[in-house]
């Protein structure tokens, strides 16, 4: 069991902009895998990554309403949402939904 | 020598002006034209003397006035917002910028150019009120015209004589005629789509026209969905065309709505989207629908084939401070023009009877990247308030109470400061022309600085303020400071923020109050309201609006 989890994470339709602009983040979490699940990301998230006014970003212990989160490309309602245990070298991206027409 | 000449002259000069004069006083009624009086007297007489009036004050031509007014009848003076509502124009930021006879000649010029290629009885109609419309007829066999014309797709085995029938036969309401909306009404109606509804409650603007590519120069301040039809009607005139020149509310959507066969969501904000969305769970239409902001796009199909709906994915709608505007946020033409173009071609696979690959799929563009991604979307959810097993929603609601927001994507209007803490940009002007000493500090982004800015100004962006940011406190603090140099110490230094529309501003002047006293010293903020573009509108009309 490896000591960390490496993780690819990707913000996109401008929640990027609530971390310093930069779209992809490749970054390692001090957890064992077994140990650390979504709910852990999103804390993590939001004392390491999260640059800028967090309510925009999380609500309550979630995301936001209107961030759609993907696990390896598939909407987390497909993967136990905030309870998927995160394995090594997942993609998870956070993804606001766009309105502009 | 010269002179000597010269007095000569202006005597000659002035003694043939007296000549004339008196014999304009002999005559008793000198400058009056019958024909002239007998113009004014009627509704398009006075019509016209108010607007040559108006043209005049619009430019401050005074000493032609003094003239004109008496002679017209017009002394009092022409009242524009009057006068526009008899011409039946609606002004907004492009009219203002003008006086109303060029708007007027605008429409006359726009109303020979639509002439172009169609007569006048092929004009597209604009509907005010949803009415019934009769159904789309169905045809048994291809014309020898539509073999011809639809030859280079009918050989795709795909599609074939069975799916073009189809297509003719089909019904599509484009909701919202803008970036999204133009190109995909365009592919749909050169695929031979029978019937395509266009709705949109705004008229062209000139920044419209990078992306929402069926309008043109001459078209602003025509409605768009009239401008779309336009030019469709020269694409492909046996496709029938119902303009709807309104904003789509929970009073029409059903009716209009259950007309169609197919709804594509073209819009611009988020109560709009769950209404439409709303409406085809209703009336158990597909729903094709894209965004687009910046250089980013998605695209999915809604309540198709047992698949999700709008609400299903996004239950709650998102706060009203994290939706982003084209406006504000940017937006690259040929983005929302891909994502058009992708509805359109899903909605042709559905109608035709093909079927979308997007049922229970998001697809999500990259345009910075060039990179597509398909997305497996969740199921339908058996608990949405719309389309599950129990929905809780059976009517249409208040859509704008729901998300918080208003059914358009125009900017809002925030109101932080008072009345005594803002400052119109007439009088900012005074304060410039008196030499009153002051700082002006522009809050906007630099890539907005670089378009336009005022000279003498200095740029510290919002976010960077917010965040405190040390050089840019420290670069404040230097220029205070050599401000007070100039004036004495006693007084709180006067400080003025700027930004495009006057909202970012109030901001602004909220968190310099916070800092006044402390590490800023004493300093008295206020905004400019309605910002660079209140600037450009009523005190320079050369400072470029954007």
């Amino acid at each position: 069991m490896a000591a960390s989890v490496s993780l690819q994470l990707e913000f996109s339709g401008g929640a990027e902009l609530l971390f310093g602009g930069v779209k992809k983040h490749h970054v390692t979490l001090p957890f064992q895998s077994d140990a650390c699940d979504i709910r852990h990301l999103l804390v993590w998230i939001k004392q390491n990554l999260l640059q800028e006014r967090p309510e925009l970003f999380i609500q309550g212990d979630s995301v936001r309403p209107g961030i759609l989160v993907l696990i390896n490309d598939a909407d987390w309602e497909l993967m136990g949402e905030l309870t998927y245990k995160l394995q090594d070298e997942d993609s998870i991206t956070f993804i606001s939904t766009l309105h502009g027409g | 020598m010269f002179a000597a000449e010269d007095t000569k002259s202006q005597d000659l000069l002035i003694q043939n002006l007296e000549n004339i004069l008196n014999k304009i006083k002999q005559n008793k009624t000198p400058f009056v034209n019958e024909n002239f009086q007998h113009f004014l007297n009627t509704k398009n007489g006075y019509l016209v003397s108010s607007l040559v009036t108006e043209f005049l004050q619009f430019f401050d031509l005074g000493c032609t006035m003094a003239v004109f007014q008496p002679e017209t009848g017009t002394l009092h003076g022409s009242d524009r917002g009057n006068l526009a509502h008899v011409l039946g124009i609606v002004e907004n930021e492009n009219t203002r910028v003008g006086p109303l006879l060029l708007e007027v000649m605008k429409r006359c010029q726009n109303f020979s150019s639509r002439g172009d290629g169609s007569s006048d009885s092929s004009l597209p109609v604009l509907h005010n009120l949803v009415t019934e419309l009769p159904l789309l007829e169905a045809k048994i066999s291809l014309s020898n015209k539509a073999i011809l014309r639809y030859s280079r797709q009918l050989v795709l085995p795909e599609l074939g004589v069975k799916g073009q029938l189809n297509l003719s036969k089909s019904s599509v309401l484009i909701v919202g005629c803008g970036g999204l909306g133009c190109p995909l009404a365009q592919y749909l109606a050169a695929a031979g789509i029978g019937r395509l509804g266009l709705l949109d409650y705004d008229v062209v603007e000139m920044n419209n026209l990078h992306r929402q590519v069926l309008h043109g120069e001459n078209r602003q301040g025509i409605p768009k969905s009239l401008s779309a039809a336009t030019t469709l009607k020269q694409l492909n005139s046996e496709v029938e065309y119902i303009c709807y020149n309104m904003t789509l509310t929970s009073k029409i959507a059903l009716e209009l709505i259950q007309q169609y066969d197919i709804i594509a969501d073209c819009s611009d904000n988020v109560p709009t989207r769950y209404l439409v969305n709303d409406a085809c769970v209703l009336t158990g239409k597909p729903l094709v629908s894209a965004s687009a902001l910046r250089m980013e796009g998605q695209l999915t199909i809604y309540n198709y084939q047992g698949n999700p709906c709008y609400r299903c994915l996004f239950p709650v709608p998102p706060p009203a401070e994290t939706v982003t505007n084209c406006a504000d946020g940017g937006v690259l033409g040929v983005v929302p023009g891909i994502m058009g173009c992708l509805q359109a071609l899903e909605v042709q696979k559905i109608a035709s009877g093909i079927g979308t690959s997007f049922g229970q799929f998001i697809l999500m563009f990259d345009a910075l990247e060039g990179r597509f991604r398909n997305i497996r979307l969740r199921a339908k959810n058996q608990n949405c308030a719309v389309c599950g097993a129990n929905p809780t929603i059976g009517v249409l609601q208040d859509y704008e109470a729901f998300c918080g927001s208003s059914a358009s994507d125009k900017c809002r209007t925030v109101h932080l400061l008072s009345k005594e803490e803002r400052i119109s940009a007439q009088e900012y002007k005074k304060i410039l022309d008196e030499k009153v000493p002051h700082l002006l500090v522009d809050v906007r982004p630099p890539v907005e600085v670089d378009i336009c800015h005022l000279p003498d100004s200095i740029y510290i962006p919002l976010d960077k303020l917010e965040k405190k940011n040390l050089d840019c406190l420290n670069h404040l603090k230097r220029k205070l400071l050599e401000g007070r140099l100039k004036t004495g110490e006693e007084m709180s230094f006067p400080v003025y923020v700027i930004c495009k529309l006057g909202n970012d501003s109030q901001k602004a002047v909220k968190i310099l109050q916070d800092l006044s006293g402390k590490e800023l010293g004493a300093l008295l903020a206020k905004d400019i309201a309605g910002g660079l573009m209140a600037w450009s509108n009523k005190v320079d009309p050369t400072f470029p609006q954007y």
